[in-house]
């Protein structure tokens, strides 16, 4: 199926605030029947970038296509999307089954009465239609909002964090249902979130925003395995960084020193100039690393990247446990370990060797800040 | 609420200590308390002794005396219907007068007047630092004879039309109804912007976005989303103006002539002037119910319980 009418195209899409750039020039492309995600902390653009498609906010710069159709200079009341806000905004003087029917009514549609009631049903409301949204709880009011945007079959669902003000098992519960109803009706959804859980659970494209940028995007897993940035390596779940410098290259592998070890890293992911003395930093994500206790270090088979430590704190999770490492090349080197078979030697104190598979190791431009996108302290969970 | 514990029966039989949690349930009483006082004596006193002046019967030099002649109430409303009509009418226009004209402007203040909703806000409150009486004398200037504003509504052919409602006199404003509604409108229409203001005020901006968003053009959104949202302070503003409006004399007596004498400047005469007061008392009994009456049918017609 080569449908585009449901493609959304920004092209050097930009937007200031007076001497402020919410959005820097920006070039995307969703392909109709997709679920993508921009995903970013807050004031990184994407939001800004989800009320441009909307109409919502005007760009400065660039262009807004919804399939062929350039609706850049079109009132948000022509344009086919819909949205489903942030506080979901559902109008407060009206019952459920008008909130729903709002959007038929306004283009003049006379009997909505089958329409709204199939889709109050699609989204398990069909027994509170006469209802007040403030009768509603949190979910409901959440799935209302879903229901009167879709009633109007929009080429392109617009989602702005609609799960955030629920609290967590809800937010789960209703990312299996928008996923299950985005399967269902075959409708672009652009999703706007904070939450790279929610982002990697139901997208099937991720565009990571930093400072008004996309820094990459990718599906969730390519993102997660081969990050470009330290950025998008430490938004999306956690990184460790080992500063090395190139030494060389041998076939498809880049030799890495690092300390006084050697590192190897697979030459297609390493993301920085592998010219000899180049500095690299070598990433590898907390569940790929391996513990054994160093007493056993003659165990580790040969080939494996190693590295050796003192355990500085472990704490159990229960289906892991999370260790955190004091190594010479790298402070704070963190490692889950699945708790199959606890080795009870590894408590703090223990000097233990890490090791990992070499192809899990990715390589990024050394020229970055290693802490970049790690979420503060105040970032809501 | 903190839910009280169940505490467990007291092994050594003291009585549990009732004390302060009797005195916790009595402080609201208390604070009622002055309120009550001051309504007591500065109002429901003052209502059943002008309940009881209203049928008396006398005269001021032989004095009054409790009759049960409640005839005088028959004969004022007899009397002085044309007034009551009058004060109807009068009240009802400057209420339309101000709702028109204040219902942009609070919408201005709520949602376009950015930094300057501050001093627009005290600018609606402004004229209040003068005497309602000063004010209203300044408009005798305002729609002086042969004065810019009547120039001006001449030329526009606007006395043409207020003419023939009845409204104006010839080429004259001043001592007109058309100069008592204008009078009323300008004196209230505070009471309006503000009431409107606050529930526009409270309206998210979000649900604009989200009826624009559902194919909603602004007019639409307009008749659709904002108006009824609105309707708490359109009510409480058309009350807070139809209310004392009707009861107002001051505006007829300055601004009008004897043809636009409204029911309060005849309570006002009977009690000053003619000294009859079981009429004036019952003019006054009548006004209440009338009012009180319109205003019931009103709420219940406007349905605000439905709103937020």
């Amino acid at each position: 199926m080569t449908d585009t009418s449901g493609d959304v195209r920004l092209t050097g899409i930009s937007k200031r605030y007076g001497s402020f750039t919410a959005v820097h020039p920006l070039d995307l492309t969703v392909p109709q029947g997709s679920f993508y995600a921009l995903l970013g902390a807050s004031g990184c653009g994407k939001t800004t970038t989800l009320r441009m498609i909307a109409g919502l906010e005007e760009p400065s710069t660039g262009t807004v296509c919804l399939g062929e159709q350039d609706v850049t200079a079109l009132p948000p009341y022509k344009r086919p999307v819909n949205t489903v806000f942030q506080s979901y905004a559902l109008f407060p003087h009206l019952d459920i089954f008008e909130n729903v029917a709002f959007g038929l009514r306004r283009r003049g549609i006379k009997s909505v009465k089958k329409q709204v009631g199939e889709m109050l049903d699609l989204v398990q409301l069909g027994e509170q239609a006469r209802k007040k949204p403030h009768q509603l709880s949190g979910g409901q009011q959440q799935r209302v909002a879903v229901a009167r945007a879709l009633i109007n079959h929009p080429k392109v669902l617009l989602l702005d964090e609609p799960l955030g003000a629920l609290d967590l098992k809800l937010r789960r519960q209703m990312q299996l249902e928008l996923k299950r109803i985005q399967t269902e009706v075959g409708i672009t959804f652009v999703h706007v979130t904070h939450d790279q859980e929610e982002a990697m659970t139901m997208a099937d494209t991720v565009a990571v925003m930093n400072g008004g940028r996309v820094e990459q995007q990718g599906a969730p897993a390519e993102l997660y395995e081969n990050p470009r940035t330290t950025f998008v390596a430490n938004f999306l779940g956690t990184s460790n960084f080992i500063a090395a410098e190139v030494h060389s290259v041998s076939g498809d592998d880049v030799v890495l020193t690092a300390g006084d070890g050697k590192l190897v890293l697979p030459r297609n992911r390493c993301a920085a100039a592998t010219g000899p003395g180049g500095k690299v930093l070598a990433g590898v994500r907390p569940e790929k690393i391996s513990l054994a206790h160093a007493d056993d270090a003659g165990t580790v088979p040969d080939g494996r990247n190693r590295l050796t430590g003192r355990i500085a704190a472990a704490s159990f999770l229960g289906v892991s446990t999370q260790y955190v490492i004091d190594s010479p090349v790298c402070a704070a080197f963190e490692v889950y370990a699945q708790n199959v078979e606890r080795d009870p030697r590894l408590t703090p104190g223990a000097e233990v060797v890490l090791h990992w598979n070499p192809a899990h190791t990715f390589g990024l431009d050394a020229g970055q800040d290693v802490e970049a996108g790690i979420e503060k302290v105040e970032e809501d969970a | 609420m903190t839910a009280p514990v169940q505490a467990p029966a007291p092994t050594d039989g003291a009585p549990p200590p009732a004390g302060p949690r009797r005195r916790g349930r009595l402080v609201p009483y208390w604070l009622l308390l002055p309120g009550l006082l001051w309504l007591l004596v500065f109002f429901a006193l003052p209502l059943v002794y002008q309940a009881s002046t209203s049928v008396q019967t006398g005269s001021l030099e032989e004095g009054y005396e409790v009759t049960w002649h409640v005839a005088t109430y028959g004969e004022a409303l007899g009397d002085y219907w044309p007034q009551f009509l009058r004060s109807v009418l009068y009240a009802g226009a400057a209420t339309a007068g101000c709702l028109l004209l204040g219902y942009p402007l609070a919408y201005l203040i709520a949602f376009r007047a950015g930094r300057w909703r501050n001093l627009i806000l005290v600018l609606v409150i402004a004229p209040f630092f003068t005497s309602f009486l000063i004010r209203t004398l300044a408009w005798k200037t305002i729609l002086a004879d042969g004065g810019p504003v009547v120039g001006a509504l001449n030329a526009l052919h606007v006395l043409d039309v207020t003419n023939w409602l009845g409204a104006t006199d010839g080429d004259r404003v001043l001592a007109t109804p058309l100069a008592v509604v204008c009078g009323l409108t300008y004196n209230f229409l505070p009471f309006m912007v503000l009431p409107l203001y606050t529930s526009l005020e409270r309206i998210d901006p979000r649900l604009h976005e989200a009826a624009g968003d559902l194919y909603a053009r602004p007019s639409t959104t307009f008749r659709k989303v904002t108006f009824p949202l609105s309707m708490p302070g359109v009510v409480s503003g058309t009350l807070l103006t139809f209310i004392p409006a009707a009861g107002d004399y001051v505006n007829a007596d300055l601004l009008g002539s004897t043809d636009t004498r409204m029911v309060g400047n005849v309570i006002q005469t009977q009690f000053l002037r003619i000294l009859d007061y079981p009429t004036a008392a019952a003019l006054s009994f009548l006004l209440m119910a009338a009012i009180l009456l319109m205003v019931t049918f009103y709420i219940r017609k406007a349905g605000t319980e439905d709103l937020v």
